[in-house]
């Protein structure tokens, strides 16, 4: 996947997470935490989306990784570089 | 060989067994006769908040059942198939977040809509409310079989790898979380519990909100009872393999207690939450008041896990009444559980003859005919049916009774037309579980 593929697949996984949201103006750059409603379950629902479509474990010590949506691309784009996206 | 040696320091105080000696019924806040009762000691319902299968609210409910209206449908459910049920179409994003019922429980859902419909019909001043002051007391026949049933399958797919399982599971099960969830959407931080009493437990809601309310644990208490019990494909499996599930090809006549042909229990969802409070309260601020709680009783058949016992039932039901300082042909209309199940109903039928010996004045009727059985909320959406007959007079009818059982027969039972009944001034509502727990709440017209 391409850094813009996995921005939309985090995309999509928070537009299920928080469904109230509005994500059409997300900064990349801006914590989650800080734009969305979103508490630690939330991000838990992350890894645990992650893990079930593309079978990645995130270790607990990477979660900080996940804080906004660049810090989480460019997290992710080792780790997805040879993965379809599904 | 000697004692075991327990670590405890040996007092030298020793203790004969002795039988317990109960304290003189008059010392006791429950037997408190209700002339005698203090306006503190007097509890009273002032809101109504409900969703059942065939009404979201209070006046469309009393409206379906004096037109005989069922909520019973066809439904399917994974793994067990097609069967019927009593579904419930609240509005559940009235008052949540789509992210917050995704989150939560379908009980918990029934919850926050029942909880906040209940708070609003009592016309309580919410914006200032001391919510240190409110407690909530949700009655339960089961919690955690739906989403624990929802991991397995969802575990299923990753071949049953534990590290799929979701880590909402734990705060979806804990037994008090439809209670919690409530708490959470209203900003309640007094105390919160859900109780576990079989079908038994939407009475067992409303008798523990009034206890609190005795103790002066809170000033207001959003009491009664719960179900999501049609999302669990267990409870029509275990009811199908005891022969005591419902079959009917045309779902709106499966629900048929006391008739001939009735051949089981119609598994519903639902949920009833009342706002108590004590009439002194209730007075203050000139709220409606819809009756008093003046008499309840909750004992124990200690005899099977599931078949009842009609001895027991009588000796609940007469309790609520002596608590309630009343003759048995003092009550109007008796709420029956009866189930559709062939044994129970004649057990309860039986209790009722011996309690209420085929006097003039008292009606039966039931409202699992309509509705299914919503377990949980079975007890407290039961008595919100009948809480009505204090204002239009009249007794709505157990519907689907074609031919009554013989061993059903009691003499005021209302069958399939609604009947005026003048003057009504007391309800009996029963409600029994499985491990043999009865519950009988007598309400007062104020």
């Amino acid at each position: 996947m391409t850094p813009v593929e996995i921005r939309d697949v985090v995309l999509n996984i928070l537009d299920e997470i928080a469904p109230d949201d509005d994500l059409t103006d997300i900064k990349d750059d801006v914590a989650f935490r800080d734009q969305l409603e979103m508490d630690s379950m939330d991000f838990l629902d992350i890894v645990m989306e992650l893990r079930k479509r593309y079978r990645i474990q995130i270790p607990e010590e990477d979660y900080p990784q996940l804080a906004s949506m660049e810090s989480t691309v460019t997290y992710l784009e080792p780790l997805l570089k040879d993965t379809a996206k599904v | 060989m000697g004692p075991p040696d327990t670590g405890l320091r040996d007092t030298g105080l020793r203790y004969t067994a002795r039988p317990l000696e109960a304290a003189k019924d008059d010392q006791l806040i429950a037997n408190v006769s209700p002339e005698q009762r203090s306006p503190e000691q007097r509890i009273v319902i002032t809101g109504v908040g409900m969703t059942a299968p065939n009404a979201n609210d209070l006046p469309a409910f009393r409206e379906a059942l004096l037109a005989g209206r069922s909520g019973v449908q066809s439904y399917e459910i994974r793994y067990f198939g097609k069967t019927v049920a009593g579904v419930c179409s609240f509005d559940h994003h009235r008052y949540q977040k789509r992210r917050d019922v995704k989150r939560g429980t379908r009980a918990g859902s029934v919850g926050v809509y029942c909880g906040h419909e209940a708070v609003q019909d009592s016309g309580v001043d919410w914006e200032n409310t001391d919510r240190s002051r409110v407690g909530i007391y949700v009655g339960v026949t089961e919690h955690g079989n739906v989403e624990t049933e929802n991991e397995i399958h969802e575990i299923k797919a990753y071949d049953y790898d534990t590290s799929f399982w979701s880590h909402h599971h734990n705060p979806r099960t804990v037994a008090n979380n439809p209670a919690g969830e409530i708490a959470l959407n209203l900003g309640i931080t007094g105390p919160h519990y859900t109780i576990g009493a079989a079908c038994a437990a939407g009475n067992a809601g409303i008798i523990q909100g009034a206890q609190m309310l005795l103790l002066g644990d809170c000033d207001l208490a959003i009491a009664g009872g719960v179900s999501e019990s049609i999302h669990t494909f267990g409870i029509f499996a275990s009811f199908k393999s005891q022969g005591a599930l419902a079959e009917h090809d045309d779902p709106t006549q499966a629900s048929r207690p006391f008739d001939k042909d009735r051949n089981g229990i119609v598994v519903a969802e639902g949920g009833c939450l009342y706002t108590l409070e004590r009439f002194a309260d209730a007075a203050h601020r000139r709220a409606k008041v819809y009756g008093e709680l003046v008499g309840y009783a909750i004992n124990t058949d200690a005899t099977d896990f599931v078949l009842p016992n009609a001895e027991r039932q009588a000796e609940c039901v007469e309790l609520a009444i002596k608590r309630a300082g009343l003759a048995a042909d003092q009550i109007d209309i008796v709420s029956t559980h009866a189930t559709g199940t062939t044994s129970g109903d004649v057990q309860e039928c039986a209790a009722l003859r011996k309690v209420f010996q085929d006097n003039s004045n008292t009606l039966f009727n039931n409202t699992k005919s309509y509705i299914g059985h919503s377990m949980g909320a079975a007890g407290a959406l039961e008595m919100a049916g009948n809480l009505m007959a204090f204002e239009d007079g009249i007794c709505h009818p157990t519907i689907n009774l074609e031919s009554v059982d013989p061993a059903c027969e009691l003499a005021g039972l209302v069958a399939n037309e609604p009947r005026e009944k003048k003057d009504v001034s007391y309800i009996l509502n029963n409600s029994f579980g499985m491990l043999g727990i009865n519950s009988a709440v007598i309400i007062k017209k104020v």
